[in-house]
C-alpha cells in the first residue's frame, strides 16, 4: 500500500501562491456559509464589540481630531491666496466624510485590531487552544472567527463617523480660531455639501475595510505556525495584508461612487 | 496477548486499520493498525517523533488521515459530516501536550466553557455543580479562580484533565501526560490517569515516551517505532521482545532517568 497519497506532492512557488490565494478564499467563503446558521455567541460577539469599538475610541479621538485640523491648517493656505477661506468647512468636510475618516479609521483599526486578532489567534493556533476547542465540539470558527468578523464590520461604521466627528471638531477648532465662525454656520456650511452618497459611500467603504481587517486577521492567525515567531508573524502579516487590501479597495469604491455620481 | 479481566474483550471503542500519514517527504505513519477496548487503557511508547501524537489527532479528527480505516465507538471518522464529528467529540476528551488552557480565562471558565456552549439549555446551578465535581475529581478546588498562567505545569495538566472530563467522555486521549514535570508530579499524574479510568469508566490511548507513565497507567503498551507498531502486549512482554531498538529505547530511558 502506498501511503504517500498527495501529502508528498511539493508544490511549486506558483502552484503555492494559488493553493495560498484557494485557502484564504475558502476561509472567507466559509464565513457566509456559516455566519447565520446557529449556534450564535452572541456574548463573544457583544465582548468583541466593547474591545474593538470601546477600546479604540482614545486612539482614534486623538489621529480624528489631528486629522481634521492639520488638514484645515495645511488647506488654509492655498484657499487665502484665492480669497476663498470661507470655502473650508465645506472642502474639509467633503474631504473627510469621503475619504479621510473612512481611511484613516481603517489604517488605525488595521494597527490596532487586526494585528491584536492576528496575535490572539496566532497566540491561541500555537498553543492548541484552537485544537483545544476543536475537540470539545465547539466550532472554533464560529465562536472565534465569526463573532470578530461581525464586531469589526459593524464596529467601523461607527468608528468612521465618530472620527469624522472629532475631525470636524478639529477644523471647526482652526477655523473659529482664525475666522471667528460660529459653531452653527460652520457645520450648516459643511453638511450643505455633503449628500446622501457620500455619507453611504463611506458608509460602504467602513463595511468593507472592517470585514477585510478582520478576515484578514483571523486568517493569518488560524493559519499561524512555528511557536512564537510565527504568531509575530501572523500579527505583522495581518496588518501589512489588510492595509494593501484596504488601499486596493478604496481605489475601486471611489470609481464605483464617482460613477455613480456622475463623475470621471 | 493478555488482557485484564476487568477489560470487556468484546466492545472495541477504537479501530484502527492500516494508517497512513505522511507531511511532504516525511512519512510519519506507515500503515498503523490499533484497536482499543472498552475500559481499557493503551499506552502508545515511542520515541519523539514517530507520530504519535499525530495519530490521536488523527482520532481525534484533527488530522486526515492519507490512508487507512478510523472508527471510533463504531463511526467512520473520515465519513462523518461536521455534525456527526461534533457528536463524536462529546464522548472524546482530549488532554493536550501543554494543556491548552485558555489563556484568556479563569480556571473555572476554562472548566465550563465546553459545557455552557454545548449545552446552552443548562442552568448556572447545574453548571457549577459539574465544574465543582470535576475541579474536585483533579483535586485543585482552591485554584477554581486563578487564571492559567498562575498554576503550575502539574496544576495545569490536571485542569486540562478536568476539562475533558466536564462533557463524561468515554474515551480519553492524553498527549505525552507527564512530559516536561518532576517525577513526583509524574506520579500523581500517572494515579489521576488510573483514577480517572475507574471513576468515569473511560477507555484511555495515552501517548508517552516516559516508561514510568507506561508501566503504571497501561493496561497494554503498543510500542510504535519507525511508523508501524512493532509488539503490542504488556508492558513486561514488550520489553521482553528481542528487537534491538525496543531494548535501546528501554536502556535510554533507564540511563537518562
Amino acid at each position: 500500500m502506498n501511503g504517500n497519497t498527495g501529502a508528498s506532492y511539493k508544490p511549486g512557488k506558483i502552484s503555492r501562491f494559488f493553493l495560498h490565494v484557494y485557502h484564504a478564499f475558502a476561509f472567507v467563503m466559509r464565513f457566509f456559509r456559516e455566519a447565520f446558521l446557529p449556534p450564535f455567541h452572541f456574548k463573544e460577539f457583544i465582548r468583541q464589540c466593547y474591545n474593538i469599538g470601546y477600546r479604540s475610541l482614545p486612539l482614534i479621538s486623538i489621529t480624528g481630531f489631528i486629522t481634521g485640523l492639520v488638514f484645515t491648517k495645511q488647506s488654509r493656505p492655498s484657499l487665502a491666496d484665492f480669497g476663498a477661506t470661507s470655502w473650508l468647512p465645506s472642502l474639509v468636510s467633503i474631504a473627510i466624510v469621503r475619504a479621510l475618516a473612512p481611511l484613516v479609521t481603517a489604517l488605525i483599526c488595521a494597527g490596532k485590531v487586526g494585528s491584536n486578532i492576528g496575535a490572539e489567534l496566532g497566540s491561541m493556533k500555537v498553543t492548541e487552544q484552537i485544537d483545544a476547542m476543536e475537540v470539545s465540539a465547539i466550532n472554533p470558527y464560529k465562536y472565534l472567527v465569526i463573532t470578530r468578523v461581525l464586531a469589526t464590520t459593524l464596529m467601523l461604521p461607527l468608528l468612521m463617523f465618530y472620527t469624522a466627528f472629532v475631525g470636524m471638531m478639529g477644523s471647526y477648532l482652526d477655523v473659529h480660531a482664525n475666522e471667528q465662525t460660529s459653531f452653527i454656520s460652520f457645520f450648516e456650511s459643511a453638511f450643505s455639501s455633503i449628500n446622501f452618497l457620500d455619507y453611504w459611500a463611506s458608509i460602504v467603504k467602513a463595511l468593507v475595510y472592517g470585514f477585510t481587517i478582520s478576515m484578514v486577521g483571523s486568517y493569518k492567525g488560524f493559519h499561524a505556525s512555528n511557536g512564537t515567531t510565527g504568531v509575530g508573524q501572523a500579527a505583522n502579516s495581518a496588518v501589512v495584508t489588510s492595509m494593501f487590501l484596504i488601499f486596493i479597495e478604496e481605489i475601486i469604491i471611489v470609481q464605483i461612487s464617482n460613477f455613480l455620481r456622475g463623475g470621471a | 496477548m493478555h488482557i485484564p479481566d476487568n477489560i470487556s474483550k468484546e466492545e472495541k471503542v477504537i479501530v484502527i486499520e492500516g494508517l497512513y500519514k505522511s507531511f511532504g517527504e516525511n512519512h510519519v505513519l506507515r500503515g498503523v493498525d490499533l484497536h482499543l477496548y472498552r475500559r481499557e487503557n493503551v499506552v502508545v511508547l515511542g520515541r519523539s517523533g514517530t507520530g504519535k501524537s499525530v495519530l490521536i489527532k488523527i482520532i481525534a479528527g484533527l488530522l486526515k488521515p492519507d490512508e487507512g480505516h478510523i472508527s471510533v465507538l463504531g463511526k467512520d471518522v473520515e465519513n462523518l459530516s461536521g455534525e456527526q464529528l461534533r457528536q463524536l467529540r462529546l464522548k472524546l476528551g482530549f488532554s493536550f501536550q501543554n494543556s491548552a488552557l485558555y489563556d484568556s480565562m479563569t480556571v473555572r471558565e476554562n472548566l465550563e466553557f465546553p459545557l455552557v456552549q454545548n449545552f446552552k439549555h443548562l442552568k448556572r446551578a447545574e453548571i457549577n455543580k459539574a465544574v465543582e465535581e470535576v475541579i474536585d475529581a483533579v483535586g485543585l478546588s482552591q485554584t477554581i479562580n486563578q487564571m492559567p498562567a498562575e498554576l503550575s505545569g502539574g496544576q495545569r495538566k490536571r485542569i486540562g484533565v478536568a476539562r475533558t472530563l466536564i462533557l463524561r467522555p468515554e474515551i480519553m486521549l492524553y498527549d505525552e501526560p507527564t512530559a516536561g514535570l518532576d517525577p513526583i508530579t509524574s506520579i500523581d499524574i500517572n494515579n489521576l490517569i488510573n483514577e480517572v479510568q475507574h471513576r468515569y469508566h473511560t477507555s484511555s490511548i495515552i501517548i508517552t515516551h516516559d516508561l514510568t507513565c507506561a508501566k503504571s497507567t497501561g493496561d497494554r503498551v503498543a510500542m510504535l517505532l519507525d511508523g508501524i507498531f512493532v509488539k503490542q502486549g504488556s508492558f513486561d512482554e514488550v520489553f521482553a521482545s528481542d528487537d534491538e531498538r525496543i531494548k535501546s529505547f528501554y536502556d535510554y530511558n533507564f540511563i537518562h532517568q
